[in-house]
């Protein structure tokens, strides 16, 4: 359960047209991801680490979409930001500085 | 004069903007020393080396700040003008629903503003530009949930009861005490015990359960305002949570004397949260027409398996186990929210909402989650009763005053750990004075800082001592605020009345 590999970072994303590019954007950057749908809520779980991709869910919504716009979509997350810059998000565990 | 053609200025990378528009507005004192500047920051023992090593993961700068709240009020605005004008609040599931909304009314959105004043407060004396910068937007935050929540309830109030005078109601109201008491405890405390205590074991721990599951339960309700100010505020709720994560990590990492004084707010606050938390639970578990989730269902999943066994293993790292007296709250789990929901079936002839003994399907759902509990503690010796009473013509309110813990300020009614029968009691004296708690995590809180807890406002003792308009209920609940029509029984309730009417279906008999 320790292993920083293994336990579950998410992130819970409205559910909505707009959100539907950035879920289909995590579902294929991540191959081990599991999905839960609730009303309104997606809850989208991995083992150990997390990444959102701009390019991924540019490809997706064709047309320009910026990292700080993750923000619009998120609900709430566990794990720790460890990346968020202009690219990519990066959720982890253990993310000792 | 001729323009000269200038090619635009590279954009600055994320890194560059936030270093540059937080950091970079950051200067040292000259006139006054760094102690008179940032007078709070050291009488809680707390000790900071260095404030730059605070970071912001999010690198929110103030330009993307407001564009992005601009962005997230204007489609809650639309939303709210759209439900208004299409008689949206016709198409809830049950007028019982907004029971919920009237207890976070009261109950939440005034802690809302609160954590607003309070954050401003930080974003002036936290001595670092990264904890001030992220302390000066989450109070900008909090004052936007404030008030997107109110403007969203503001258009049931129009139609319902029990939502016209909340924020007397919050100051008043016996349960309301709950959730009051426990902010103004976090108030009263220095700079890093409240960021410990809200940014980290409310935002952190505990929010999700107070908006994930109730958001989405708004949802499945068809209360469409509801989920959107609620998603809403959570998206910045994630901020916040990566704040208090970050809160926490920074103060472990300065300084090992900084650990226990750390362990011990996180033992507080988690059973202060917690217990507040139980509030939330009934809601889930019996004020939802239609429940999405059970509490049961929520704690495992947001705080058993995000919590304990994703966020507290990071933390044994800095020598931080997980919360003293968590076993208790785990074990608790499979009752919580009966008991409190009892509690309240008991008293809402003194409350801004209605309760009812919970329909056969909801007791059948109520038993299929909870199958070791349900059935033989709450439905057969509580709900069965209640329901002879009901079909003698009779209606169960509980006409005295309980006992309320001196910490959390709730009824006595939750249980001796391992016996679901026993109420559990827990006593303290204080010079010379008798002192009761609910369990022993209020004790255990009540013991470390007894001169705080004695000067607790308690509903019950307020009354006795004649400082709530009067002696009888009728004039405690004038002083309350409340109308005809606010509290009681659902069936024949005002509320219930006017929505069979507007529905042209015939209004179920009075109980």
């Amino acid at each position: 359960m320790n292993d920083p590999a293994t336990r579950m970072v998410s992130v819970d994303l409205q559910e909505n047209e707009e959100n539907r590019a950035v879920i289909e954007a995590i579902e294929a950057d991540n191959p081990d991801v599991s999905v839960r749908h609730m009303p309104g809520v997606v809850k989208i779980e991995a083992p150990g680490r997390l990444v959102i991709k701009r390019e991924s869910v540019e490809e997706r919504l064709g047309r320009d979409w910026e990292t700080h716009e993750f923000q619009m979509a998120i609900i709430t997350l566990a794990g720790n930001i460890t990346e968020w810059d202009d690219d990519e998000i990066v959720l982890a565990w253990n993310a000792r500085r | 004069m001729t323009a000269t053609p200038t090619r635009p200025a590279r954009k600055l990378s994320m890194k560059a903007r936030y270093s540059a528009l937080t950091r970079d507005l950051d200067w040292e004192p000259s006139y006054v020393s760094s102690a008179e500047m940032f007078p709070y920051t050291s009488f809680e023992g707390i000790k900071i080396h260095d404030w730059s090593k605070w970071e912001d993961p999010f690198r929110l700068t103030v330009d993307a700040y407001y564009k992005y709240q601009a962005e997230k009020d204007k489609r809650l605005y639309a939303v709210l003008d759209g439900f208004a004008q299409s008689q949206g609040h016709l198409s809830l599931s049950q007028a019982s629903y907004l029971n919920a909304m009237k207890i976070f009314l009261g109950g939440v959105t005034p802690l809302e503003y609160q954590a607003h004043r309070n954050f401003a407060f930080l974003s002036r004396h936290f001595n670092g530009p990264g904890p001030r910068f992220a302390a000066l937007c989450q109070s900008q935050d909090e004052i936007r949930h404030a008030q997107t929540e109110i403007h969203t309830l503001s258009n049931y109030n129009k139609y319902y009861s029990g939502m016209h005078s909340f924020l007397k109601q919050h100051d008043r109201v016996w349960y309301m005490s709950v959730p009051k008491s426990y902010f103004d405890d976090a108030l009263s405390a220095g700079p890093f015990e409240f960021l410990i205590a809200i940014g980290f074991s409310f935002e952190y721990l505990l929010t999700n359960l107070l908006f994930v599951p109730f958001m989405s339960g708004a949802s499945f309700n068809g209360d469409l305002p509801t989920m959107t100010f609620g998603f809403s505020a959570q998206s910045d709720e994630s901020r916040h949570m990566t704040l208090g994560l970050e809160a926490i990590k920074f103060l472990l990492e300065q300084d090992e004397d900084n650990v226990p004084i750390v362990q011990e707010w996180v033992d507080k606050w988690f059973w202060r949260g917690y217990r507040v938390a139980a509030i939330v639970a009934q809601m889930l578990d019996y004020m939802l027409p239609k429940p999405v989730m059970s509490w049961k269902e929520a704690f495992e999943l947001y705080f058993e398996k995000q919590m304990l066994e994703g966020l507290f293993p990071d933390l044994e790292y800095y020598g931080i186990k997980p919360p003293r007296h968590v076993q208790q709250a785990i074990d608790e789990k499979e009752a919580l929210s009966h008991f409190v929901y009892w509690v309240f079936y008991n008293f809402s002839f003194a409350a801004n909402f209605t309760t009812s003994i919970p329909s056969t399907e909801h007791q059948a759902w109520l038993a299929e989650n909870y199958p070791d509990t349900f059935v033989e503690y709450f439905q057969k010796p509580r709900w069965d009763k209640a329901q002879r009473i009901v079909d003698n013509g009779g209606r169960f309110f509980f006409m005295g005053l309980p006992q309320l813990c001196q910490v959390c300020q709730i009824p006595m009614t939750f249980p001796e750990p391992g016996d679901l029968n026993t109420i559990c009691q827990r006593t303290s004296d204080y010079n010379g004075e008798h002192f009761n708690l609910c369990s022993d995590g209020c004790k255990w809180i009540f013991d470390r800082e007894p001169e705080k807890y004695v000067q607790a406002w308690l509903p019950v003792h307020q009354i006795y001592q004649g400082n709530c308009g009067g002696p009888t209920v009728p004039d405690v609940l004038a002083w309350y605020g409340m109308q005809e029509g606010d509290g009681g029984e659902i069936a024949g309730s005002r509320d219930e009345v006017n929505w069979a009417a507007w529905h042209g279906t015939p209004a179920a008999k009075e109980a």
